[in-house]
């Protein structure tokens, strides 16, 4: 949706409780536009350093664009404090398990389909980890209509990286993709390299799924990041739109 | 945090946190994205009590010549005490 001055603009934004994986009520922020709808939805798989303001940020940034939008905290069983602690605790643990964050993204996702101002279709965004949490997500439920993979890491897992959080490569899921994917990736990036994207779309075509994968120079890891030195106006600013254009391809 | 590279070791002693000072458990050590360093990877040292919640931590961040020379001066000055008689 193409903002014009015009328009009256509303967003409603809080912190909600859902239901995630194994059932556990877990907190999450939603933010809504103002309105009957009705609108497609978004659910937004935060990142490694944790359930930030960047990411409320995201929220509101899709619900401006017109999509109801959750951003589960996918942190929540590690107790509480400011974004940066819960989230080195994290770091320290080795991260979440897959199933725990693949149970909260589909819990997100049924949240939003219950919605009687959401049109049920969903699409699913994240960054760095998060990347790589959409796409699990994608590849192990059917619940949404788009996949965002941004700069994704350890979607190519080598055997040496598997363990008990996460036991199987996303990459050997792919044939289970269920719905169309974006890939935006900086080709300075290590984790993602370049030669790990490769991989990773070798495997899409193998298996005839649809994709769209950009790759940008002059961009490493995390250059949507306005806050960090990794930040590529340019390619951030072209990435964002490849983002927009697409949810509204597939959710519209 | 792509690297995931962390290690953990058992401490004792004090950190000062955001709340003032508390007793340490353990340290954590990784080489992985940085919250606030400018830099795209840092070794990141968390000193901890989990007994007392994700935010009992002392945190930094430092490049990897800052670390480096940092254990350096570390076991430096510990040589210099056991030499001095001090431990």
């Amino acid at each position: 949706m193409q903002y014009t001055t015009d328009m009256n603009e509303g967003i409603h934004a809080e912190t909600v409780t859902m239901l995630g994986a194994n059932g556990d009520r877990i907190n999450a922020f939603l933010a809504r536009p103002l309105g009957d709808g009705p609108f497609p939805a978004m659910v937004l798989a935060h990142h490694m350093p944790g359930w930030d303001l960047l990411y409320r940020e995201f929220t509101y940034k899709f619900a401006h664009h017109g999509y109801v939008t959750i951003s589960p905290n996918l942190y929540f069983r590690a107790g509480h404090g400011t974004p940066e602690d819960v989230a080195a605790k994290m770091r320290a643990e080795g991260g979440v398990s897959d199933d725990s964050v693949v149970g909260d993204l589909e819990g997100a996702a049924k949240y939003l389909k219950a919605l009687t101002y959401a049109n049920g279709k969903i699409g699913i965004f994240g960054t760095c980890s998060g990347g790589r949490h959409a796409y699990l997500a994608a590849c192990r439920t059917s619940e949404f209509n788009a996949a965002i993979d941004c700069w994704g890491g350890r979607v190519v897992m080598t055997p040496d990286q598997l363990n008990e959080k996460t036991p199987v490569s996303p990459l050997a899921l792919t044939k289970d993709l269920s719905c169309p994917l974006l890939g935006i990736f900086g080709n300075d990036d290590t984790a993602p390299s370049p030669e790990q994207v490769d991989q990773h779309e070798a495997e899409l075509k193998k298996h005839n799924k649809t994709y769209e994968f950009h790759r940008y120079d002059g961009a490493g890891h995390g250059f949507f990041y306005y806050t960090r030195p990794a930040y590529r106006q340019a390619q951030a600013m072209d990435g964002w739109e490849k983002v927009f254009a697409f949810c509204e391809k597939y959710l519209s | 945090m792509c690297t995931m590279i962390v290690e953990k070791v058992k401490i004792d002693g004090s950190g000062k946190g955001a709340s003032g000072w508390f007793s340490l458990e353990q340290a954590n050590i990784s080489y992985d994205h940085p919250f606030n360093a400018p830099m795209e990877h840092t070794l990141n040292i968390d000193f901890v009590n989990a007994s007392q919640g994700p935010s009992a931590r002392v945190a930094v961040e430092l490049s990897e010549s800052a670390a480096r020379e940092l254990v350096r001066t570390i076991l430096a000055v510990l040589d210099q005490a056991e030499a001095g008689g001090h431990l």
